[in-house]
């Protein structure tokens, strides 16, 4: 599957990458759905003798692929939700010397950026590429309610119910974009939703 | 006028702590208080011997909320061009100096769960106002301190007294070595290193770092370089339309201000990167000795670090 070219934005914007294999002592892999695809383009038997790949599939059939590359520990979760706590687990039993790997949607990118940047790693040292939907985790500036996996631009808090302008606006510690009401001065007067890239 | 802020002092103490290191102690001529700082942060000290001025960086040592007094520890250097020496032989309690506003390119990293500081030699005074920082804050630290000899580990005493579960000191004539490789594994994720001595130990940890993984932002190093003397040279200042003779012992930097003309500045020890001068031409070989360029841009020798870098050759024409 080609990869998606995002358009080139504010500096707030997050620029996601290509994963490398690189020294390390340890690997976390953590991907969700068409990320699969990026760690096998870089799986060795030698990386994966030390790497903990933790997958969520999201309805793609990667998984016996990723377990076929016989990775020191394997684990499948059905959401990212459920498969947090595992990820602090290991973050917290880790120690210097980890690479970290996260590929798929920039909801999990995100995510699980802010869960290694809290365990001490700094975000320029931890890895990412962009791979499959291009929806976007947004959280309302209004009642602070996040919506996940957005795909339009404008789009409804699945909160609050205002119709939200998608923007660039990026925060690491929320792993969210800015969601901010497009109809406030003129109440109903919203364009037609679009995709966010059209 | 370049550089951080002067402030004027008065030195009130001088300690001779062994054969190469003395502690100096100022306190503000206004007799008011100092500005506070970091730990890791350094003092540029103005030296005026005669004719010369040299303005020499030294870390301050003591405690970074003492606001009463500044201190450093001077390591005497008789290889050099004497601006250790002149603090030693003609600097006496009682006299008025001028140091500049502390400025810090060595800071701590206060988001690291662990800070793990190895020092070399004279290298151990950032780490005094670091450690002071970090107890009233209840960091969590460790310190690996080598040093030449009993004889010669300035606060060696201090330090294992007052903090003896964190202090590791090695003697070099005792055959006493870090052992990196087991002191970098296995440390706690989110910890980071500090680095400060000669060239040596810093280049050593690293590249030990780098091979096991450990992000570059997690490694921290301070070397200040003197700047060594060379063959004397001829510089044109392509914008002030001068053109200068830069001596045996003075620095390009040095040169450029005898010249009347202002250039930025901070560190003068090749680190912080204020001094960065372009070169509009160069005809012969700039000798690079800053750790602030890249390699591709030294070879370039498209910019110069005149607080260390020299020259020979015919011609150099700098954007100054």
């Amino acid at each position: 599957m080609s990869k998606f070219e995002f358009p080139p934005s504010i500096k707030s914007r997050p620029v996601w990458g290509t994963l490398e294999p690189r020294a390390g002592k340890h690997h976390l892999m953590i991907a969700d759905a068409a990320g699969a695809e990026a760690i096998l383009g870089i799986a060795t038997p030698e990386l994966m003798a030390g790497t903990h790949i933790i997958y969520i599939p999201r309805g793609a059939d990667h998984a016996d692929a990723l377990r076929a590359q016989n990775p020191a520990q394997f684990y499948e979760g059905p959401t990212y939700a459920a498969s947090v706590s595992r990820i602090r687990r290991v973050l917290q039993d880790a120690s210097m010397g980890l690479q970290v790997y996260l590929t798929g949607t920039e909801g999990l990118m995100g995510q699980a950026m802010h869960e290694a940047m809290q365990a001490g790693i700094p975000h320029t040292a931890i890895q990412t590429e962009h791979r499959g939907s291009v929806a976007r985790r947004m959280q309302c500036v209004h009642c602070k309610g996040i919506t996940e996996d957005v795909e339009t631009d404008p789009f409804v808090c699945s909160h609050c119910g205002l119709n939200l302008f998608v923007r660039d606006h990026y925060s690491r510690r929320l792993a969210a974009y800015q969601g901010v009401c497009i109809d406030a001065e003129d109440p109903g007067n919203v364009p037609e939703p679009k995709g966010i890239y059209e | 006028m370049s550089g951080a802020e002067k402030i004027a002092v008065r030195v009130t103490e001088v300690a001779p702590l062994n054969e190469l290191v003395t502690r100096f102690r100022f306190e503000p001529v206004s007799g008011g208080l100092l500005p506070t700082f970091s730990g890791g942060a350094h003092t540029v000290v103005e030296m005026r011997d005669g004719d010369i001025t040299r303005l020499n960086p030294y870390s301050l040592m003591s405690d970074p909320f003492d606001r009463s007094a500044y201190t450093i520890s001077v390591r005497r250097d008789d290889e050099g061009r004497g601006g250790s020496k002149f603090m030693h032989t003609n600097v006496s309690v009682g006299d008025e100096m001028v140091i500049s506003n502390p400025v810090n390119l060595f800071s701590l990293d206060l988001r690291a769960t662990k800070h793990l500081m190895i020092a070399g030699g004279i290298g151990i005074t950032p780490f005094l106002a670091q450690i002071k920082q970090l107890d009233r804050a209840h960091g969590n630290w460790e310190l690996h301190y080598a040093c030449r000899s009993e004889a010669l580990g300035s606060y060696v005493d201090y330090l294992t007294t007052t903090h003896p579960n964190d202090v590791n000191i090695y003697y070099d004539d005792q055959s006493q070595a870090i052992d990196l490789d087991t002191l970098l594994d296995g440390q706690p994720l989110g910890t980071h290193i500090y680095v400060c001595g000669p060239k040596g130990m810093i280049d050593w940890v690293r590249a030990k770092a780098a091979e096991i993984g450990w992000p570059r932002e997690a490694v921290h190093y301070e070397e200040f370089l003197a700047p060594q003397p060379g063959k004397p040279f001829e510089v044109k200042l392509a914008v002030s339309n001068k053109v200068i003779q830069v001596g045996e012992q003075e620095s390009l930097l040095e040169a450029i201000e005898r010249a009347g003309v202002d250039a930025p500045y901070l560190c003068r020890g090749g680190a912080c990167g204020q001094c960065e001068t372009d070169v509009v031409q160069a005809e012969g070989e700039i000798i690079h000795r800053d750790h602030w360029l890249e390699d591709s841009e030294k070879a370039g020798d498209a910019k110069i670090m005149p607080c260390v870098s020299r020259f020979e050759g015919k011609v150099l024409v700098l954007d100054r």
